[in-house]
């Protein structure tokens, strides 16, 4: 039986296995690469998604959990224009390797989006790991985005 | 573009050609006197830079970016000496370059490899003469197209600007740059007062398609026809497959094929692959994770499977009580220490942690009759090429290696065993593979930052000063198995016999102790600098405690008076005691320290030179009854000589404090039967960011030196600085890494 959902606005009907992780599907069906593999177990937060409009680790979550449902990728959060959060990304030079960028981003606009007006301790609520340590400015750049946002 | 195979003499410093677009190649070529370790020979090739008619200027990056920021900075050393518009440079990621036309190989694009934060000091070396002849060759097209004399051409913003004003693009002085005979000879470079891109913030280069999802990484290849390979490797060091059954695996819906990896013959050398193993070969991920859940193996337990943590600490323990290589010995530490009013002594304990950069390891390779195509993320690209050619025979020449983004690399990258396993699997299966590793094979599979047991022993005269210092190690070498590499050598990669304190005491030994493991180790960042700055630094805090002397004073009154002394490790010719005082006293100044304190809480500081670059941290911390750790402020400086890019200076010292900081509270790696423990981040459990600090302020000095890279330095000092503070903060003086839960042990025995 085919799962269906919608992956950026564009709908999706994949016929394989629907017990293969999000991430797989994404990665080696959809070819949006830009969802990470990091521990293939929930804990770093690489392959983070939105499911309507929710943090979502995409590893730990077979394709038929989503039937039905909206996924935005990192590939799908620009509109004509960079979302604030990815602005946000750019003014305060987050990356290093970049590899879990993504997944901070995504994690950042659903953190956001539940609360616009994070404090220090609620940033912490993001339990994504950065291997290279941009915890830093992923902090500044958050609350830049906050500002922005509010504007 | 065939510009590779344009024929470069040694005399010619740069050539020029025309594309089909119209643009303009500029191939320039260096000669390099200094010789590249574990590298063919560098020579003078070259590396392009194109100017296109509508002035946009593309410019090769010739070093993998694995987050250190090469691929910003490198350009921006070519792109100042052009005087180039930054905002209208394009940044290419170049291939594997090397030459083998002639009698030795020879590099086209000059070395390159991320290791040992040499990518800056080599491009200073030689990039800024790439960009400089090419801005000779703008000034001179505009001189011949306005009839004057190139003196009176001077450059800006990728525009050359006559003494009357008017002004060309470079664009369009293309067709005419392409007609001039460069100089045989080095163009002057530019007086660094009129620097305009070295030296001012400029953001990573890739960060637009990072926050989009559009960089490419080793993992995002995804080449037509291939398929995707997974392997299950033999967890017992040296150990091997005694029976399998593959039938489940075959029969999983998507598997291909399933192929046994043969691994590398015990103690030989790991040129190769890593492991023994079995591969699993599908259409895609799931399918081949699907298939590899389903095979059934009895592995041979090799001749490690007694190996343990517990039985490596007693190892360590017998070969202390020993005297062992010594390695340095200045004076006379014996009579130091019958004559010392005091002595001091201590033993610390680095574990083996694992690199676990967050990208796991992959490889795409395509083995053909006669050639093979690599698109990989790795450290060291000829590296890659030269285990293709040791698995398959396929001559270097026929072998090609194009370089990702890297999801991180941290020292893991500079071997490349999965490589060699993609050759492997795709020779076997006459199919192009993309092998993908999980995160568990990451953790039980790599070259470990090497485990050791430290003793050192400083004697005091009755003034406090320190007359004698030994630092005793028993470490598993990370030189295990190096082909180069002879057991009399072996400490070498373990002990740096010219790093702080030798020279400012007169009695100074080191000594070095082999421990026998079977466990891979290798080059982890700022490899023997984290364990010894460590241990040195938290041991320079227990001589000051001891004799009742401030630890910032007593690291100054050991520096002395400013001067150089010859360093002959990686990281020299020369270390300065000024360049390491100044860093240090920048973050006590910051920090203020010798202020109170509120109760619980405590002031550390610590300073090391790194690989030609000097750092310090400070760091106020407070220890919660429970054992938690708040950092109310982190302070670093760095001396890597004239900043070329001060963000990513910035950003490597904030990440590799906080590298040093997760490494330092959470991360070992436990060896059980001849297995590691670890397999995934539940268990080997980097930082969050609520761990971490929250905010690091770097200070960056303001040198006019030649650069050193900075991708290493902060790491080792944040360690010991994080180790002192907490002593300052309740009296626990912690000699075993990882502090994780001996804090809360400790206090409660307090
Ligand atoms: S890959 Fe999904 S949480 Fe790590
Ligand atoms: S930027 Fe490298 S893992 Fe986060």
């Amino acid at each position: 039986m085919n799962t269906r959902f919608i992956v950026n606005g564009v709908e999706r009907d994949f016929a394989g296995d629907s017990e293969m992780p999000l991430l797989w599907y994404l990665r080696d069906h959809a070819r949006l690469t830009g969802t990470k593999f990091g521990c293939g177990s929930g804990i770093c937060g690489a392959c983070t998604v939105l499911v309507e409009g929710k943090a979502q680790r995409s590893c730990m979550l077979p394709v038929a959990a989503v039937a039905g449902r909206s996924v935005t990728t990192i590939e799908g959060l620009a509109g004509p224009e960079l979302h604030p959060v990815q602005q946000a990304w750019l003014e305060e030079d987050v990356a290093q390797c970049g590899y879990c960028q993504a997944g901070q981003i995504l994690a950042a606009v659903a953190l956001l989006k539940r609360n616009p007006e994070p404090g220090p301790d609620d940033v912490e609520s993001i339990t994504n790991l950065c291997r290279c340590g941009t915890y830093v400015r992923i902090r500044r750049a958050i609350a830049r985005a906050a500002r922005e946002m509010r504007r | 573009m065939n510009v590779l195979q344009l024929p470069l003499t040694r005399r010619t410093f740069l050539q020029s050609s025309l594309t089909a677009s119209g643009g303009l190649l500029l191939i320039p070529a260096f000669v390099r006197a200094a010789a590249v370790a574990d590298a063919p020979p560098p020579n003078p090739l070259g590396l392009f830079l194109r100017i296109e008619p509508d002035n946009r200027v593309y410019i090769g990056s010739r070093n993998p970016e694995i987050g250190q920021g090469v691929k910003t900075s490198l350009p921006m050393i070519i792109a100042e000496e052009l005087d180039a518009d930054w905002t209208l440079v394009t940044v290419e990621q170049l291939p594997l370059g090397i030459n083998f036309s002639g009698p030795t190989p020879q590099w086209k694009y000059g070395p390159q490899g991320a290791g040992g934060s040499t990518s800056i000091p080599e491009a200073w070396a030689d990039l800024r003469q790439v960009g400089a002849q090419a801005r000779w060759l703008m000034r001179s097209a505009a001189a011949k197209r306005w009839g004057a004399p190139p003196e009176s051409v001077s450059t800006r913003e990728s525009h050359a600007i006559h003494a009357d004003g008017r002004r060309l693009a470079y664009g369009e002085l293309i067709a005419i740059a392409a007609t001039l005979k460069l100089p045989a000879d080095a163009v002057p470079l530019k007086d660094p007062a009129e620097y305009r891109i070295i030296g001012r913030p400029q953001r990573v280069v890739d960060a637009g398609e990072i926050v989009t999802g559009r960089a490419r990484y080793g993992i995002d290849v995804h080449e037509p026809g291939a398929f995707t390979a997974v392997m299950l490797r033999c967890p017992y060091f040296d150990g091997g497959i005694a029976s399998y059954d593959d039938a489940a695996a075959r029969a999983v819906s998507g598997v291909r094929a399933v192929v046994v990896v043969p691994g590398p013959k015990q103690g030989e050398p790991f040129t190769a692959n890593l492991a023994t193993g079995i591969a699993v070969v599908a259409d895609d991920t799931w399918s081949a994770l699907k298939g590899r859940a389903a095979l059934k193996v009895e592995w041979t337990r090799g001749p490690f499977a007694g190996e343990s943590s517990a039985a490596l600490d007693r190892q360590c323990d017998e070969l202390l009580s020993q005297t062992g290589q010594i390695v340095r010995d200045d004076g006379n530490f014996a009579a130091a220490r019958e004559s010392a009013a005091r002595t001091v002594q201590a033993r610390y304990r680095v574990p083996f942690v694992s690199h676990a950069p967050l990208e796991p390891q992959n490889a795409f390779v395509h083995v053909e009759a006669n050639r093979a195509r690599v698109i990989a993320p790795v450290q060291q690209p000829a590296g890659a090429q030269r285990a293709v050619n040791l698995v398959t025979g396929i001559p270097r020449p026929a072998i090609t290696v194009e370089m990702t983004r890297v999801g991180g690399g941290f020292g893991r990258r500079l071997s490349s065993d999965y490589v060699a396993e993609a050759a492997l699997i795709s020779k076997a299966t006459n199919r192009p593979i993309k092998l993908m590793w999980t995160r568990e094979d990451d953790l039980q599979h790599d070259f470990f930052r090497p485990f050791g047991h430290h003793e050192l022993i400083a004697t005091l005269d009755d003034t406090r000063r320190v007359t004698g210092w030994t630092h005793r190690l028993a470490s598993a070498s990370k030189y295990y198995r190096r082909a180069d590499v002879k057991p009399e050598g072996q400490w070498e990669a373990e002990l740096y016999p010219d790093d702080f304190p030798a020279r400012l005491v007169p009695n100074y030994r080191v000594e070095w102790h082999s421990v026998t493991s079977g466990i891979p180790r290798g080059s982890w960042r700022a490899p023997a600098h984290t364990a010894n700055a460590f241990v040195v630094e938290s041991f320079l805090d227990e001589v000051a405690h001891a004799s009742g002397q401030d630890a910032l004073a007593l690291r100054l009154a050991m520096l002395g008076a400013d001067r150089e002394f010859d360093y002959e490790q990686h990281g020299g010719p020369k270390f300065n005691t000024g360049r390491l005082r100044t860093v240090l006293e920048r973050v006590a100044a910051a920090i203020g320290w010798g202020r109170s304190v509120p109760r619980g809480r405590g002031i550390g500081l610590a300073a090391h030179f790194t690989f030609g670059g000097y750092a310090a941290h400070a760091m106020e911390v407070e220890v919660l009854p429970g054992g938690g750790i708040v950092f109310h402020r982190v302070v670093c400086a760095i001396d890597c000589g004239r900043p070329i890019n001060p963000l990513g200076i910035s950003a490597q010292m904030q990440g590799g404090t906080i590298d040093g900081l997760s490494t330092a509270l959470n991360l070992e790696i436990t060896i059980k039967d001849g297995c590691v423990q670890q397999r995934n981040f539940n268990d080997y459990p980097l930082a969050t960011m609520a761990q971490m600090p929250k905010d690091v302020e770097v200070l960056i000095i303001d040198s006019q030196a030649d650069p050193s890279g900075c991708g290493e330095m902060g790491i080792p000092t944040a360690a010991p600085a994080l180790a002192n503070a907490i002593f300052a903060a309740c009296g626990v003086r912690l000699r075993n890494l990882p502090i994780r839960s001996q804090l809360a042990e400790a206090r409660a025995h307090a």
